[in-house]
């Protein structure tokens, strides 16, 4: 039996070491998350996109539309002129303040408190499940179950795009980046579409093994066909698939799976890029930071729902991090940034990630 | 003989009578209430172009009185104190609206057929640069900084946001519909803007307007005040203190049944007071019991807050109120009197006759004079703001004669055949267009056949009128069928019907926005035009002519003219479901549609409301087919 001094001498040993090891790990942000629930105003739990706008953040939740400012919460429902309660996508137009909020039953504009509502019915919308929006310059573009679609803004003319005038092989549009050069689409098993605002044309990416979960050779293209969202920045194309995710340059493709990276789950719902290099992923396992080389992964753990942070270095040596809070649940469906503050959206709340410094 | 020839002859007849009646000296002022002298109407159909003054402005230093003369398209500008003419400058077609730069060295003015502002030196007092805007611009401000100009569009429904130094649109800001006059706060700060139209609503409930609040330096949008049961809203004008704000507005009683006008059967004259005087809006009534300030559109609060002023275009009168008065009533009446029409005698100091159709108005800085334009009748009325009297009427220059065409004009525009004056045909023809509203008119019986106004442009040989067609022609809708059921009051004198009709056929059709310059088409829209014309459906059938498209809207105005027994959009309300195919012009402006107003947009005249496939063959169309038909029908 080991004598109480030998104790102390292996735990602070056990201590000295896991000390050096986080020290040789490399710096990834740390967080405190404040997390909110129908406990503290929220409407519903179920959170499907989050959009930061100045001092306010706006929760597309399945039970309406949140917006918080100065510390309470206001939710917007049907009453209010909503197209639908559950609300899917949601994108900011810089340039007049107006919100864009793609629903289960249509897209609606929320302008200064005047909720004003686009459905295949009542306009050229294409399908009124709007799963994306993303709006550049005077183009609101659409990823709805029928294909994509664009609303001029000054015109007010409507350009529907399916498989009648894109490569788009299925219509189930999950998302949509739109900037001034290209547009992004992320298409449910039909690969990502690529549209050139100069010249008009459409291309698309898909995954070179076909539709199947194999993937022959590394970094030779999409990821997979099942495409669940897409962001593009500096640049560089980030795409999500349920079977892992992808970084595109342009002429290389780098790909992303659990096996081979700090990825907590090929399981992806949503991709924001920070720039060229840093990235977020929300997957069905935690809320994943990468930040050219190494990972972070932030969430409740998978074995005893204990706040858990931890960091994979290049080499592939893995960390964990002393944290007190976490998202609000690992199934991570929306982000957004604040600063340095992170916005999560997920299946169980939405959490507020506050920067921690050292 | 062909109705429409039956019309030609009695056009004829009536222009006959016209021209015998003119060199007989014999005419009286048919609807002025007054003889008018032998030379001072000339009985003629042709377009004269008269100066219809529209807005007056004073220059910032007061020495100058600049006034937008519509008809001529020029902008006068006037020695304020002898009203001496020192320049007409030409402007672009249609002018509508004008204010001045931050230092008053511009003078914008935006020319609402031809979409552009033209930039006027008030120095050299001339056109130094034309600038686009969006879709029939109706008056435009410049923030304080002096770096953008705001411009509201009518009919795109929004907000231009130009460069002030390039003229280069940066941006579009949603609006509410028909959004026409921006007035900034005296503080810089806010913009706010009212619209002509109601904004879309739910079938048959009350109209809905707004007040669109941008903040000057951010130019964004940041509020929308609403205007409960207001379907047409004004001006605006601000306290100096910018703590009260004040609008006129239009409350139509569309939802009852229109069986009367006493006691304000049909509209409600108001103005609506917002701001943090009150921190509330207040609708606050013009009307009395027995006497109406119909179709309100200027205001101007007394820079001592001791006065508002309130012009009448179809009264042709300037209300004067009693503003703490008006503000005590408020307060002792905390839960509303729009509707008491007893409570004008409270506030409503006097109210002033001026010419025909007076629309703007302005204060001069010390607050004793009030300046007046009358578009129908060429002056300007002076209203010393002491004694409350028109001291001065400055004709302006430009044909002394009254054409037929004016004089129909003036007739559609006034109240004073209406019973006790309440209401004119531009009640509901906002500046002879349309309104955007549906109504229940009592001769179908009381709840049953509720219509949508039609737009009246170009609605000359598309007889028969009404949406069942009853009304063989124009002068039949504009006289007996107006007289009974609208005016409920005196009749037209035949002239004056005629001269009427001559002036609603005259009604040509705005530019089609949705043209492309050179009348080329987009693909989208010739994919449309080749569905509209379609005689085949997608699966090789024949379309039986009754549902085709072009069959009952054929014709350069999109209608055959003929009745149509059944196109399945009738209700339990209506009558009968025998209805006129309606012309199509300018047919993207005027939501709602059909003849119940309905639907809500075109797109829903099939997604919702031809399940049967009795108003076109439609449901073999995919959603983008539908798309570019609905695109082909914005160019007719």
């Amino acid at each position: 039996m080991k004598t109480k001094h030998q104790l102390a001498v292996i735990c602070t040993m056990a201590i000295s070491l896991a000390m050096s090891l986080a020290a040789q790990a490399p710096q990834m942000p740390k967080f405190r998350f404040e997390n909110f629930t129908t406990a503290n105003g929220l409407p519903n739990n179920h959170v499907f996109a989050v959009l930061v706008d100045g001092p306010r953040v706006w929760a597309a939740t399945e039970d309406g539309l949140a917006v918080y400012e100065n510390h309470a919460w206001k939710t917007y429902t049907t009453k209010d002129g909503l197209a639908h309660r559950a609300v899917l996508s949601l994108a900011l137009d810089k340039n007049t303040g107006d919100l864009w909020a793609g629903t289960m039953a249509g897209l609606s504009r929320i302008s200064a408190g005047r909720i004003d509502t686009f459905t295949q019915l009542n306009s050229g919308l294409s399908n009124d499940v709007v799963y994306g929006v993303s709006v550049e310059g005077e183009n609101v573009w659409v990823a709805t179950a029928a294909g994509g679609c664009r609303l001029n803004l000054r015109t007010g003319v409507w350009t529907l795009y399916n498989e009648r005038n894109t490569p788009m092989n299925e219509i189930w549009a999950y998302a949509v980046a739109a900037t001034p050069t290209k547009v992004y689409y992320a298409i449910w098993g039909s690969g990502l579409l690529e549209y050139d605002q100069k010249t008009g044309r459409w291309d698309k990416y898909d995954d070179p093994d076909g539709e199947n979960e194999m993937v022959l050779f590394k970094d030779q293209g999409l990821i997979h066909e099942i495409v669940t969202s897409v962001s593009y920045v500096d640049n560089i194309v980030w795409a999500a698939t349920y079977f892992g995710d992808s970084r595109y340059d342009g002429r290389y493709w780098h790909n992303f799976l659990t096996k081979d990276s700090g990825l907590p789950s090929n399981f992806t719902n949503t991709v924001k890029g920070v720039d060229g290099t840093h990235a977020w992923f929300g997957t069905d396992k935690g809320l994943a930071y990468y930040d050219g080389a190494n990972w972070a992964v932030y969430r409740p753990s998978l074995q005893d729902g204990k706040p858990e942070m931890t960091v994979r270095d290049a080499e592939g040596r893995v960390t964990t991090i002393a944290v007190t809070s976490a998202p609000a649940h690992n199934y991570v469906l929306g982000i957004d940034f604040d600063g340095d503050d992170i916005w999560v959206a997920t299946a169980k709340g939405l959490s507020h990630g506050i920067r921690q410094r050292p | 003989m062909s109705q429409r020839n039956q019309h030609r002859n009695r056009t004829a007849a009536a222009s006959a009578l016209l021209a015998f009646l003119g060199v007989s000296g014999l005419i009286l002022s048919p609807g002025l209430g007054r003889p008018v002298r032998a030379g001072e109407m000339r009985p003629s159909v042709e377009s004269i172009s008269y100066a219809s003054p529209l807005e007056v402005l004073l220059s910032p230093d007061g020495s100058r009185l600049y006034v937008l003369c519509q008809g001529s398209e020029d902008i006068r500008v006037l020695d304020a104190q002898n009203f001496a003419v020192i320049k007409k400058i030409p402007v672009g077609a249609v002018p509508r609206g004008f204010s001045f730069s931050p230092d008053g060295a511009k003078l914008y003015v935006t020319n609402s057929s031809e979409d552009t502002v033209s930039v006027i030196d008030t120095a050299k007092l001339e056109v130094v640069a034309t600038w686009k805007t969006g879709a029939e611009p109706s008056s435009v401000v410049a923030e304080p900084g002096g770096t953008r100009l705001f411009v509201a569009n009518r009919i795109s429904n929004d907000i231009s946001v130009l460069d002030a130094a390039t003229g280069v649109e940066q941006k579009r800001l949603s609006a509410g519909r028909g959004a026409s006059y921006l007035t900034l706060a005296p503080d810089g700060s806010k913009i706010y803007a009212t619209h002509v139209y109601p904004n879309p609503s739910a079938y048959r409930t009350a109209p809905e307007s707004e007040i669109t609040v941008i903040d000057a330096a951010r130019a964004v949008v940041v509020d929308r005040i609403p205007l409960h049961g207001i379907a047409h809203a004004f001006h605006i004008d601000f306290s100096p203190d910018g703590r009260l704000g004040a609008t006129t507005g239009y409350h139509p009683k569309n939802l009852v049944t229109l069986a009367h006008l006493e006691h304000g059967g049909a509209f409600e004259d108001t103005i609506t007071l917002f701001g943090a005087d009150l921190g509330r809006t207040v609708e606050v009534p013009l009307d009395e019991l027995e006497r109406y300030a119909s179709q309100p559109f200027g205001v101007a609060i007394a820079p001592d807050k001791s006065r508002i002023y309130i012009s009448s275009g179809g009264s042709e009168l300037v209300t004067v109120i009693d503003l703490p008065r008006l503000m005590q009533y408020i307060r002792l009446h905390p839960g509303g009197f729009a509707h008491d029409l007893s409570a004008s005698a409270n506030y409503v100091v006097t109210r002033i006759p001026v010419g025909l159709n007076p629309r703007g108005i302005t204060l001069s800085r010390d607050g004793r004079r009030l300046f007046v334009a009358n578009r129908l009748d060429d002056t300007l009325s002076v209203i010393d703001t002491h004694a409350n009297k028109v001291v001065s009427t400055v004709r302006l220059e430009g044909p002394k004669n009254v054409s037929a065409l004016r004089h129909g004009e003036q007739t559609f525009y006034t109240s004073r055949y209406s019973f006790q004056g309440q209401i004119g045909c531009a009640n509901c023809h906002i500046d002879s267009t349309f309104d955007g509203l549906t109504w229940n008119l009592e001769p179908d019986g009381f709840g049953r056949n509720p219509v949508d106004n039609k737009l009246i442009e170009g609605i000359k040989d598309t007889e028969p009128y009404k949406w069942t067609g009853t009304n063989p022609d124009i002068p039949t809708e504009c006289g007996p069928r107006t007289e009974k059921y609208f005016w409920r009051s005196e009749q037209y004198d035949d002239i004056t019907l005629t001269d009427l009709s001559l002036y609603v056929r005259s009604l040509n059709p705005r530019p089609n926005r949705w043209k492309l310059i050179g009348h080329e088409v987009t693909p989208a829209q010739e994919r449309g035009k080749a569905i509209f014309e379609r005689t085949i459906d997608k699966f090789g059938n024949q379309i039986a002519f009754y549902n085709r498209c072009i069959f009952c809207h054929s014709g350069p105005k999109g209608t055959s003219q003929e009745l149509f027994d059944d196109v399945g959009t009738s209700t339990p309300l209506d009558n009968t479901s025998r209805l006129k195919a309606p012309p199509l012009t300018n047919i993207a402006l005027t939501a709602p549609y059909l003849h119940n107003g309905s639907a809500k947009s075109l797109e829903e005249i099939w997604t919702i409301y031809n399940p049967q496939e009795k108003h076109g063959r439609t449901a073999d169309l995919t959603k983008d087919e539908l798309n570019d038909l609905v695109e082909y029908l914005r160019t007719r």
